[in-house]
């Protein structure tokens, strides 16, 4: 079965962020880029399932600016078998993201789409559920186990109160949590041998998508920093002042 | 402007969240109506009811949203949703499971985790894990939202009396079903609501040594929480981790206990109005948001610390 992934370059999570002084966004010139981590859970995940001969080809995709294709190489050197790069310089919101990735899922019929829950930058946590709304699928969200079973795929979802499993018809769309698996790294024989694999560009005009942003930032800043607090000697003195200063116990 | 609000519960309790949400509406302004999708929620309906602010309570009973299945009950918000100007929901993982769903059957955008309303159609949240505030504005003549309960203050639960109206709509997509679930069992106060919150990190070494926390939690009353390096490690069940990618608490109290605080795990408790904590380690950048430090070995601290409590508590 062909699996399809979807990859988002994104700021690296170790990197502190700035905001702009304007206002207008967060500072990511000269900044490290990478693959979304929990896009790496996903291209995990679809390297297992070929692993176990679950999955026989893996494609996988991103939308953004040339320097994506840096992370669909990367998905490439983990085990993908090919990569789609739908370019623009545009900034892509949730819902444009799952159109184009419709339009991807139309035509190359995967039976099972793998996303990550969230993106670190935008927080949104909204690409997987609403790709599979406009396809139809079932959704695995926040999965931390994915079984094939014939036609159905059974996901353990990470919910507020513990853990919760469903099964979906295929195809499906699932969105992955942080402990579904632990991503391998490239070795450095597959990083060159990545680099032959095919990928393919296009535009969103190529897909029939207009770009059009419903979203509007009109500012963004930085959060108000806490009052830097005080050292205590010892537990009593904790204890005294969260009863008699703080008054919180 | 007419706010539509999908109740978080569990088919048996109405969720505080959704009076946080209801808190949310209500500072958009407009007539108020709440959701109640489940099976079996009589008296989830009859608690949205005496909501305060609530004008009227719809209540969709079927067997198909008993396990809030986004598949079916994306399809019923969407319906019913249409003739709101927002749809409202909390930003739980129900919330978060739906919500989008909704928005592409409704092909409008979806508004994350809001944190503050700023006008019916501008609203401000956090972006990359809470570095950097965002106030956005939404095009869309539907604006459907998640909102981050802990952000709102909670209207009353007690005093209103809306009505309540019986949906006869019911839909079953045929994509999922629910195989089963395992449920942490705790008589402690939920995590996401608690006054107070003690959580435990790395430091803790294993899941036996979290004991000592719970044991603080029960003089306290706490909750009790976890980072994701604790949860990772298989100490303690994935519900109890605290951040970006787990649950945002703003308690009274967050007390973090042998954690390096790293801003995924501050994401989820800097607004915590006191935050303590204790760690061996004087760099840990936990101390930079701590308003009280204690630099010790929790195997030494955490015991006393209980002792103390006992003194000053009982
Ligand atoms: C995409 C992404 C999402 C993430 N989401 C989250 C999230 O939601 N929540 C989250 O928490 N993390 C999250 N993380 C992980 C985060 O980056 C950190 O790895 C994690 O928070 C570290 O947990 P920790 O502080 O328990 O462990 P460590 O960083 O290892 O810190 C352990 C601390 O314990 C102290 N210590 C050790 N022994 C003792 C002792 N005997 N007495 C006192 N102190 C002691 C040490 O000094 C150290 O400061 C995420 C990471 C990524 C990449
Ligand atoms: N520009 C993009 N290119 C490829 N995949 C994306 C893009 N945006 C979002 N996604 C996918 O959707 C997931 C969730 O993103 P979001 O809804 O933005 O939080 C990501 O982890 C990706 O798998």
């Amino acid at each position: 079965m062909k699996v399809l992934v979807a990859v988002k370059r994104v700021i690296d999570y170790n990197v502190k962020v700035r905001v702009k002084p304007d206002n207008t966004g967060v500072d990511l010139a000269n900044v490290k880029m990478a693959m979304n981590p929990f896009c790496e859970i996903a291209v995990e995940e679809a390297v297992r399932l070929k692993e176990k001969g679950v999955a026989s080809e893996i494609v996988v995709v991103s939308i953004g600016p040339k320097a994506s294709q840096e992370q669909i190489r990367t998905a490439l050197a983990l085990g993908a078998d090919r990569g789609i790069h739908i370019e623009t310089d545009e900034e892509v919101q949730s819902l444009e993201a799952a159109k184009l990735l419709k339009a991807v899922v139309e035509k190359e019929e995967p039976k099972l789409v793998i996303l990550g829950k969230q993106s670190i930058d935008s927080d949104n946590n909204q690409t997987g559920q609403m790709l599979a709304a406009l396809t139809g699928m079932g959704q695995g969200t926040f999965a931390s186990e994915v079984v094939v079973d014939g036609d159905k795929v059974k996901v353990t979802r990470e919910v507020d109160g513990g853990l919760m499993t469903v099964a979906l018809n295929l195809p499906a769309v699932v969105t992955t949590d942080l402990r579904l698996n632990e991503p391998r790294y490239a070795s450095l024989p597959n990083i060159m041998k990545a680099k032959k694999k095919p990928l393919d560009s296009m535009s969103p005009a190529d897909l029939g998508v207009e770009i059009a942003p419903r979203l509007t930032t009109l500012k963004v800043e930085a959060p108000a920093a806490r009052q830097a607090g005080i050292k205590v000697a010892d537990v009593a003195e904790l204890v005294d002042k969260l009863k008699n200063e703080a008054k919180v116990i | 402007m007419s706010i539509l609000v999908i109740a978080e519960h569990d088919n048996s309790s109405l969720k505080q969240a959704t009076l946080n949400v209801v808190a949310a509406a209500k500072a958009i302004g407009g007539d108020i109506d709440v959701l109640v999708a489940g099976e079996n929620v009589g008296a989830v309906a009859e608690a949205a009811a005496k909501a305060e602010g609530v004008n009227k309570v719809l209540v969709a009973d079927n067997a198909a949203y008993g396990h809030f299945l986004a598949e079916n009950l994306s399809e019923l918000v969407a319906e019913v949703g249409k003739g709101y100007s927002h749809i409202l929901t909390s930003a739980g993982t129900t919330g978060k499971d739906i919500m989008p769903r909704v928005a592409a059957l409704l092909d409008v955008a979806q508004v994350s985790d809001i944190i503050r309303v700023e006008s019916e159609d501008t609203f401000v949240r956090p972006i990359y894990a809470g570095n950097a505030i965002a106030t956005v504005k939404a095009s869309d003549s539907i604006k459907v939202v998640t909102v981050r309960p802990t952000a709102f203050d909670p209207v009353a639960a007690e005093g209103g009396s809306a009505s309540i109206e019986q949906l006869d709509i019911v839909k079953d997509a045929g994509l999922s079903s629910f195989v089963g679930e395992e449920k942490a069992q705790s008589d402690r106060p939920d995590l996401a609501s608690a006054g107070i919150v003690i959580s435990g990190g790395r430091g803790m070494q294993n899941g036996d040594n979290f004991k000592m926390l719970e044991q603080v939690a029960d003089v306290l009353g706490a909750a009790v929480g976890a980072s994701r390096a604790a949860v990772d490690a298989g100490f303690v069940p994935n519900d109890m981790q605290v951040g970006q990618t787990g649950k945002i608490v703003a308690p009274q109290l967050y007390v973090a206990v042998g954690i390096s605080g790293a801003i995924q795990h501050l994401a989820g408790m800097s607004d915590s109005k006191v935050i303590v904590a204790i760690n061996k380690d004087e760099e840990a950048p936990i101390f930079q948001v701590a308003d009280y430090g204690l630099v010790a070995d929790l195997f030494e601290a955490i015991p006393e610390f209980e002792q103390e409590l006992d003194k000053v508590c009982s």
